[in-house]
């Protein structure tokens, strides 16, 4: 998704590093990669570190940082073109159930054309781009992390553990009480409906799924407004 | 960070935290807060948790604890990028560092 991109701006002097948040490792994430074939790396990153380390709870999410390795813009929305299903066709023999769903994608907030124009600018003017946010600023739109939020992070740590050991029941509940602490974290939640087993719905398991959360919090609300 | 006891390796708190244990206490960036016991080997996991602020849950099930971040601040500290190492697609080890001196889009997805 990301190889283009990579093309144009790699040689202007922007690396692209890419991080699957994928509990199933390489195995999930393989069949992506391969396909898209990157030249940058492309990392795999079983625990979810980008979210304990940079505060990452919705994807994709980018991060920039400058040539002296400082964050000069936290986790925001990251799509380096405007998404095919923004625009999606809408089948002639679409259930009402579709229809709910192509609705809530449609109203995703996503402007991929000013990121990617503000990703240029930075590139080429570096620190002196009006997108490069000072250091208290870069923190300050970090993502909070009351005790709820840490304590979270450290019920989906459980969960996912107890999942990689076969304890499914134990998992389950930690992904929960992750889930009920930190309801707008996402890839909690994304990952744990992933990982139910075949036959197994998230709406039975877990009392929700992608598109009940979505609707509940409003489609235009699930990629935060990124103020560039 | 899940552990089997409440005694753990400080080496493997530090690279997994980002906390160093000095004789001072406990420091990332530039704070330090005294953990008001000795920081040799082994370290109590519940008196650092307390200092620190991390969650330390108990599953009873397994045994297991599991250590969580510092709560009560935001999930960056400062600007100063993370170190990051995760392996390659084809399982090398790669370091975020390795690109010092360059701009870098990181970019987090999933297949999910």
């Amino acid at each position: 998704m990301w190889q283009k991109l990579y093309g144009e701006l790699g040689p202007r002097g922007l690396d692209i590093v890419t991080v699957a948040m994928d509990s199933g490792g390489a195995e999930a994430a393989e069949p992506w990669i391969a396909a898209a074939h990157p030249r940058h790396p492309s990392l795999i990153d079983r625990s979810h570190l980008m979210g304990e380390l940079f505060g990452v709870v919705n994807v994709p999410s980018g991060i920039w940082i400058d040539e002296a390795g400082r964050i000069v813009r936290p986790p925001e929305t990251a799509y380096p073109r405007r998404p095919d299903f923004l625009d999606g066709v809408i089948p002639a023999d679409a259930t009402p159930e579709d229809l709910r769903g192509i609705d809530a994608v449609r109203k995703l907030r996503i402007h991929a054309e000013e990121y990617i124009a503000a990703l240029g600018d930075w590139v080429e003017k570096g620190a002196e781009s009006r997108y490069a946010l000072p250091a208290d600023e870069v923190v300050r739109r970090s993502r909070p992390r009351p005790v709820e939020a840490a304590t979270a992070a450290a019920h989906f740590e459980l969960g996912q553990h107890l999942h990689a050991a076969g304890c499914e029941e134990a998992a389950v509940e930690h992904f929960r009480r992750a889930y009920r602490l930190q309801p707008e974290n996402w890839t909690y939640k994304r990952q744990a409906w992933n990982l139910l087993a075949p036959g197994q719905n998230p709406l039975e398991v877990y009392g929700s799924d992608w598109l009940a959360d979505v609707e509940k919090i409003g489609a235009e609300n699930y990629y935060p407004k990124i103020e560039l | 960070m899940i552990l089997e006891t409440l005694e753990i390796d400080s080496a493997e708190f530090v690279q997994r935290t980002g906390w160093e244990l000095k004789p001072q206490g406990a420091c990332k960036d530039d704070r330090c807060v005294p953990l008001g016991t000795d920081t040799e080997q082994p370290i109590d996991v519940r008196a650092l948790a307390r200092r620190l602020g991390m969650p330390l849950l108990h599953d009873e099930t397994s045994g297991l604890w599991c250590l969580g971040p510092e709560a009560g601040g935001a999930a960056l500290t400062s600007a100063e990028a993370p170190a990051l190492e995760l392996p390659g697609f084809d399982g090398t080890p790669f370091r975020l560092s390795a690109l010092r001196g360059r701009k870098v889009l990181l970019v987090a997805w999933a297949s999910w």
